[in-house]
């Protein structure tokens, strides 16, 4: 019988260190492996002994293309483990800092990550030579959210303004003024790249997953709500670990997080877009409407789509918040430590990010604990490769690496973040 | 250089955030311009096409902490005509270099089930422990501004124009009151390098040492007048025990407050 393998050494255009294995026997799968090799950093141990007020900085540090999730996740986990409520227009400007995380995200993942997949081409830089107009507008798309992160966290990459309770200081109305305009140019472009991305060419590859993302009751999720999926799991994040677990398996150094009960799960882009689509703005729920995307998605190729129209939300979104925006008396709510236990869950753009902290009265950090988003659907990531490859097994061999890097970068996988803390090969025996 | 040749440029990753090489593709308005000047020949993040070396000029992100990595820097090193590290972990081995202080064993433990599949070294080091480095960048993160600056001195055979001083020299060049002396928050910034441009005093708080110790720093001087101003041993201790942790100056000051 014919076997032979894919191998993917050095996995390309994600963040961080990961490779592929795909073994094949004749027309069968035999074993599929997604490997992180990122090396392992630490962070839930070195946590131990810090102060409460030092996560945020610290976890800034998990993740250089998702900061402001791990500030987030964790300032939350710790105002909940020391009973503060941050409200008002404090938690309107904690929100649009999110904006500019996930328009600047999207955009990097959506042009420069996915797209050069659908198009053919090995990178941004090669479409550049063949279509400047498209990768100049993703450029300054992604330039408006880094911009609207500087804006409120100081810089794009490990901000320094967000603190537990609030912020180190706040913005006056003004100066939100010039960045406004650039959102209405940014919700414009983000509306042209919806329709520009739903009209690549998607493989059929419709799969059932058990979606779970953040709910809320008036907004579409960013930094609270309840936890569901589509299989009925209504829980408060508080609960979270009752119902995940994290596995560790030989081949990764990343924790793989599997629902106790039914296993694998689905974080990100299309489990918010299902779960919430009512919640989206008008001009996103519209545009889905006009491309024909349907309320459900389940084919993970089209997550750039709902990252394009996730986008128009963002822009969307920060310009309501600037709208409404007057400047708080004080830049923060005092937050005095108690003893106890702080959960955290917040969305990063590419899924449902978990933190819980155990402090002592003078707010000594005593147990952390952090699930990405890459680690929740790092299972999906490997039963998607197994099917899509025993779909597809007559594909050359060039072209079936290839597809099974695109399936993997369906996810926007971040391995940085994975490994508490990815490698690819294809092998047909 | 042979002037009709585009210079090939390199973008190595070690143990890191990643942060660092996404300043490059975070260079919006200059990318497709230094496209134009630079083959960009090997850059994983951002390329799934790799061209062969040598490189002309190496960007190096992250720290070493495992076997295999100490080698691969060798490799590295062997392509590369002129290697930089960007960032606090290549240029001081970065916040996992928090391991360095206490038992890699009993770190395994506390975040893994099964600590035996996991290989690592006792330490996180820098890249310039291992290999001869031509140039380190500063900060976590590093400043855009900076690496452009850096790249253009490279490939223009100049001196890159990184001034060694603190971020005190900054704060006074933009006229922000002195967080220390006028609000008594601790600051960081006498001792630490300059590059942010004084970001944190500008948003009403201390600098906390992204960019590492400056130039021959008086850091016990400094922790005595954070001492006066109220902070204990610990918070001391703390203080120089972040992202540039296993720099020497940091790394003996704060083992000066150990216990």
């Amino acid at each position: 019988m014919k076997s032979r393998s894919i191998k993917v050494d050095y996995l390309a255009r994600v963040e961080g260190e990961g490779a592929l294995l795909v073994k094949i026997r004749g027309k069968e799968v035999t074993d599929v492996k997604f490997r992180i090799f990122e090396p392992p950093r630490f962070f839930e141990a070195f946590l131990r002994g810090r102060n409460f007020t030092e996560a945020p900085d610290i976890t800034a540090r998990i993740c250089g293309i998702c900061p402001v999730a791990y500030q987030m996740s964790s300032i939350h986990a710790m105002e909940d483990a020391c009973g503060v409520s941050v409200t008002g227009q404090l938690r309107a400007l904690r929100r649009l800092l999110y904006c500019g995380e996930w328009i600047e995200s999207h955009a990097l993942h959506v042009y420069m990550l996915h797209a050069p997949d659908f198009l053919g081409y090995a990178d941004a830089i090669q479409i550049a030579k063949d279509h400047p107009a498209v990768v100049h507008k993703a450029l300054q798309l992604k330039k408006v959210g880094n911009d609207l992160v500087t804006l409120i966290g100081g810089r794009e990459i490990h901000p320094i303004n967000v603190r537990v309770g609030g912020f180190y200081k706040v913005p006056r109305k003004a100066d939100l003024a010039p960045i406004a305009e650039r959102l209405k140019w940014a919700r414009d472009a983000a509306l042209e790249t919806v329709r520009w991305v739903a009209t690549l060419k998607f493989p059929d590859f419709e799969q059932d997953y058990e979606f779970v993302a953040l709910t809320h009751p008036d907004e579409y999720p960013f930094n609270e709500g309840r936890l569901i999926s589509n299989r009925g799991m209504n829980i408060a994040v508080r609960e979270y670990e009752e119902h995940f677990m994290e596995e560790h398996v030989k081949h990764s150094n990343a924790l793989h997080s599997v629902h106790k009960e039914r296993g694998s799960y689905h974080v990100g882009p299309l489990a918010r877009y299902n779960l919430n689509f009512e919640k989206l703005s008008p001009s996103a729920k519209q545009v889905a409407k006009d491309v024909g995307l349907g309320l459900v998605v389940r084919n993970p190729f089209k997550s750039i789509i709902v990252r394009s129209i996730e986008t128009v939300h963002a822009c969307e979104e920060a310009l309501r918040i600037i709208d409404q925006y007057e400047m708080p008396e004080r830049p923060f709510v005092d937050v005095k430590p108690r003893a106890g236990v702080g959960c955290g869950c917040t969305e990063a753009p590419r899924g449902m990010l978990y933190h819980r902290y155990r402090i002592d009265d003078d707010g000594i950090i005593l147990e952390a604990k952090i699930v990405p988003p890459t680690s929740q659907n790092q299972k999906t990531i490997e039963s998607d490769l197994r099917r899509y490859v025993e779909r597809n097994v007559d594909l050359n061999q060039e072209q079936l690496t290839w597809q099974c890097e695109q399936a993997v970068r369906n996810y926007d996988p971040c391995i940085s973040c994975a490994t508490h803390f990815l490698k690819l090969e294809i092998d047909r025996e | 250089m042979d002037r009709n040749r585009k210079p090939k440029l390199a973008v190595w990753k070690f143990s890191s955030c990643d942060g660092c090489q996404l300043s490059l593709l975070d260079c919006e308005d200059e990318l497709l311009a230094v496209a134009e000047h630079i083959e960009i020949a090997n850059f994983p993040e951002a390329s799934r096409a790799v061209a062969k070396g040598p490189y002309d000029v190496s960007l190096v992100e992250g720290s070493i902490t495992t076997s295999h990595d100490a080698e691969r820097i060798h490799q590295v090193r062997q392509q590369s005509k002129v290697l930089i590290t960007i960032g606090a972990c290549a240029t001081a081995g970065g916040i996992q270099a928090l391991r360095n202080f206490k038992d890699v064993k009993e770190f395994t433990s506390i975040v893994y089930a099964n600590p035996q599949y996991i290989e690592t070294l006792n330490k996180s080091t820098p890249i310039a422990d291992h290999v001869f480095v031509d140039f380190e960048l500063r900060g976590c993160p590093i400043s855009k501004h900076q690496l452009v600056e850096v790249l253009s001195a490279y490939l223009n055979g100049r001196k890159p124009n990184v001034p060694p001083y603190s971020v005190c020299m900054e704060c006074k060049r933009l006229g922000t009151p002195c967080v220390m002396v006028a609000g008594g928050t601790p600051c960081l910034g006498p001792v630490t390098q300059a590059g942010c441009n004084a970001l944190c005093p500008s948003y009403n708080r201390g600098c906390f040492g992204c960019f590492g110790p400056k130039e021959m720093p008086n850091t016990s001087s400094l922790s005595e007048w954070w001492t006066k101003l109220g902070v204990d041993n610990d918070g001391i201790l703390r203080a120089f025990r972040t992202y540039n942790a296993y720099a020497e100056p940091f790394r003996k000051e704060s083992e000066a407050h150990e216990e």
